[in-house]
């Protein structure tokens, strides 16, 4: 087996730099003929390694390919070097693939876009960054990766900088997420500190040989965990995920739904061994996952912005992951990333391909009864909100199932009814939104209808594959009470997740749980159906009678009033005070006076200045003088 | 044959010659002129250090300094020439503008 799968991210790195120096001068075309393509050869190479990994046997330890050494400081080294095994296979797969879709379609949506070589090239170098992320060896190399997304993110998020709003989103996005860096870089170094090497290998041998004791390998999941909120959107760091919205809508796909924000749940995986040694962290991790779940879903339920409903969502499903690795079932959260990656893309690429559409029109309260103007978004659309609502025979159902399953059957029952809770708000938000956008009276604007009009192929098409994917994408990991072998997902990530000790769950008890699961989806979609379809005047009626609730949940519990408050406020009166006080007074203060203490200074030395040129001279001379004298005497 | 101390003695009266004139002349030729003439006066004490000790070194330097002398006559002279050119006039006293 020949090692390209070193390869895999430097194919789109080439492309973003070719673009980045020569973007502007290259024809459209055949920009978005080499950045999909780049993205495409890496999938390749990325299926190519995967199918390679497939033969080989499962004893065969990951490959590695050290490419150089990067930093070497006395006994500590970190090497420019690459992991390739089943779970960062998994990942690349879903990076180059769905990222491969998004591509394509964005050659559609940003068509008129006056920066469409920028926009391909940070695509590009996302994608670059995100495969960095997922075939790192080692947590140095990883954070390269992880700062990357972030960068990536930060200059997509903000790619219409012209609106403040756009501007202002993407600096929140990666002020929020230097905060939960901070957490990472000091994991990062407690490990080094203690463990002597940041390879993934060191520190699982570190862990079975005894080197890390438990209480610091906890300190080290935690702050770890820490970065992973920042970057996946956790509570209570979850506040810049909304307004990253402000981006173009493939970037909201591609980054804030199927990639970057599963970071944190991928980097949770891989470090597995750490987190189930710890024994602590676990609980803790799957308790945010369960409150953010549900916390983000009540959010969605009342958001009028078409992609708001998707951001929350998108939290909230990642609260899924999260459980899913707390409760120990790191394979189940990984195959819900997998999923989800395939069925939230398509709601947001979908949900672009309606803001399209409606010429940039994404309040819900001006769609309505769209389903017969958009003939191919609204069939992959109702595809896309079905398979998250976990409805049977979807991706979805399978994924959200698993974790459910082994939350219930690690006996955290609180863990549980959170994330049913959870799953009926996520079937109502998804069918409210359904039902508000595509059925109904029309409220649109008039100026809108006028132009209203399908999407082109290219943005058709996509949708399609990826609609094709988040029906079929699940039955690779079915359920147990299918038969042992049936979880084929999860027998192939075993070489780096251990299975999770057995729940011991009865046959019957599964069965149990999975009607519940069943119902618990179409008990969300058939109070959307009543509140949206048949009495559309019940929602008002309760906004009418807890307009206290309602407020709450729609100036989203009023966390970032809080955080404003809390912080921002008071380092702004803060930095201004000082700002006041120290820099003019005291900063400016020495500077000025030693300005003016040097020319008063001067002045006085200026007047032994006569400018006669004898008068110097004769100084001259006297000096030579004397000098002559002390030599001579 | 003249005793070298006359030679010292003489280069000394230069000197001398050459400082007073410096300070009591005020156009700039003639203290250019000054200044050659003190050059003039190391030149003298040097040969007469060589004639009177064999010592060649100072027949180098005295070389060396004839060399700079004519360097510096030029460059003087051409000085000279600008400032006249600037300010019609080449008296020491009208050049105070570095005065504090």
């Amino acid at each position: 087996m020949a090692e390209i799968f070193w390869l895999i991210p430097f194919v789109p790195a080439a492309s973003a730099l070719v673009l980045v120096l020569f973007g502007r001068r290259l024809p459209k075309r055949y920009v978005s003929f080499q950045a999909c393509g780049a993205v495409f050869v890496s999938f390749g190479l990325a299926a190519f390694s995967f199918l390679g990994l497939l033969n080989a046997s499962p004893e065969h330890g990951p490959l590695i390919k050290t490419l150089f050494s990067w930093i070497g400081v006395g006994a500590f080294k970190a090497g420019f070097s690459f992991q390739f095994d089943p779970l960062s296979a998994i990942m690349a797969l879903v990076v180059t693939g769905v990222g491969f879709l998004i591509h394509i379609y964005s050659v559609g949506y940003m068509s008129q876009d006056k920066g469409y070589a920028r926009y391909f090239a940070h695509l590009n170098l996302f994608t670059f960054a995100m495969l960095v992320l997922v075939l790192a060896s080692n947590m140095v190399l990883m954070f390269v990766g992880w700062e990357g997304v972030g960068l990536c993110s930060y200059l997509l998020i903000g790619f219409w900088f012209e609106k403040p709003s756009a501007a202002k989103a993407g600096m929140k996005a990666f002020i929020v997420n230097r905060i939960g860096d901070a957490g990472f870089v000091l994991g990062i170094l407690f490990l080094v500190m203690t463990v002597g090497s940041s390879e993934f290998s060191a520190i699982e041998a570190a862990i079975g040989n005894g080197l890390l004791s438990q209480g610091l390998a906890t300190l080290i999941a935690i702050l770890l965990f820490i970065g992973a909120c920042g970057k996946s959107a956790q509570l209570p760091l979850h506040v810049w995920l909304p307004d990253a919205m402000e981006g173009p809508t493939p970037v909201s796909a591609l980054i804030h739904a199927a990639t970057m924000v599963t970071a944190g749940v991928y980097m949770v995986a891989r470090l597995n061994v750490l987190y189930t040694f710890s024994g602590t962290v676990g609980p803790i991790v799957a308790l945010v996952g369960a409150l953010t779940a549900v916390f983000a879903a009540t959010m969605a339920l009342v958001q009028n912005d078409i992609k708001r409903v998707l951001a929350y969502s998108t939290i909230s499903q990642l609260g899924y992951m999260f459980i899913g690795c707390g409760v120990g079932a790191y394979a189940a959260g990984i195959f819900h990333l997998y999923t989800h990656a395939f069925f939230k893309s398509l709601l947001f690429l979908a949900a672009g391909s309606v803001i399209h559409a409606l010429s940039g029109e994404q309040d819900m309260r001006r769609m309505g009864g769209l389903k017969k103007y958009l003939p191919w978004t609204y069939p992959v659309f109702l595809v896309g909100a079905v398979a998250i609502a976990g409805v049977p025979f979807l991706s979805g159902f399978f994924s959200k199932d698993a974790i459910l399953t082994q939350a219930f059957g690690q006996r955290q029952y609180v863990i549980w009814v959170l994330g049913l809770a959870g799953a009926v708000m996520t079937a109502f938000y998804m069918f409210r939104l359904i039902f508000l956008t595509f059925y109904g009276g029309e409220r649109l604007d008039p100026e809108a209808k006028k132009h209203l009009h399908e999407s082109p192929k290219v943005m058709t098409v996509p949708l399609a594959i990826l609609a094709f994917f988040s029906i079929t994408a699940g039955y690779v990991g079915l359920p147990a009470v299918l038969g042992k072998k049936a979880d084929v997902f999860g027998r192939f990530l075993e070489p780096v997740i251990k299975p999770a000790a057995e729940g011991h769950l009865g046959l019957g008890t599964e069965w149990f749980l999975i009607l519940i699961s069943v119902v618990v989806a179409f008990l969300g979609i058939f109070i959307a159906h009543a509140f949206y379809l048949k009495k559309p005047g019940i929602p008002h009626g309760l906004v009418a009678r807890f307009p206290r609730f309602y407020k709450l949940l729609y100036n989203k519990y009023y966390v970032d009033e809080i955080y404003d408050g809390a912080v921002v406020n008071p380092l702004i009166t803060g930095s201004e005070w000082i700002y006041g006080h120290f820099d003019l007074k005291v900063i400016d203060g020495t500077v000025n006076s030693s300005a003016s203490a040097a020319g008063f200074f001067g002045k006085i030395l200026s007047y032994l200045q006569t400018g006669l040129v004898k008068d110097y001279a004769l100084i001259f001379l006297l000096g030579i003088v004397i000098f002559i004298g002390v030599l001579l005497f | 044959m003249i005793p070298a101390s006359y030679f010292f003695l003489l280069s000394v009266i230069l000197f001398v010659l050459g400082i007073i004139a410096f300070f009591l002349k005020r156009d700039l030729i003639t203290q250019l002129m000054s200044v050659e003439i003190m050059l003039n006066a190391a030149n003298l004490a040097f040969l007469a250090l060589a004639k009177s000790s064999n010592f060649l070194d100072a027949q180098v330097i005295v070389f060396f300094i004839i060399t700079v002398a004519a360097a510096e006559a030029a460059i003087g002279l051409a000085i000279i020439m600008l400032i006249f050119r600037q300010k019609k006039s080449i008296k020491t006293e009208d050049m105070r503008s570095m005065k504090g």
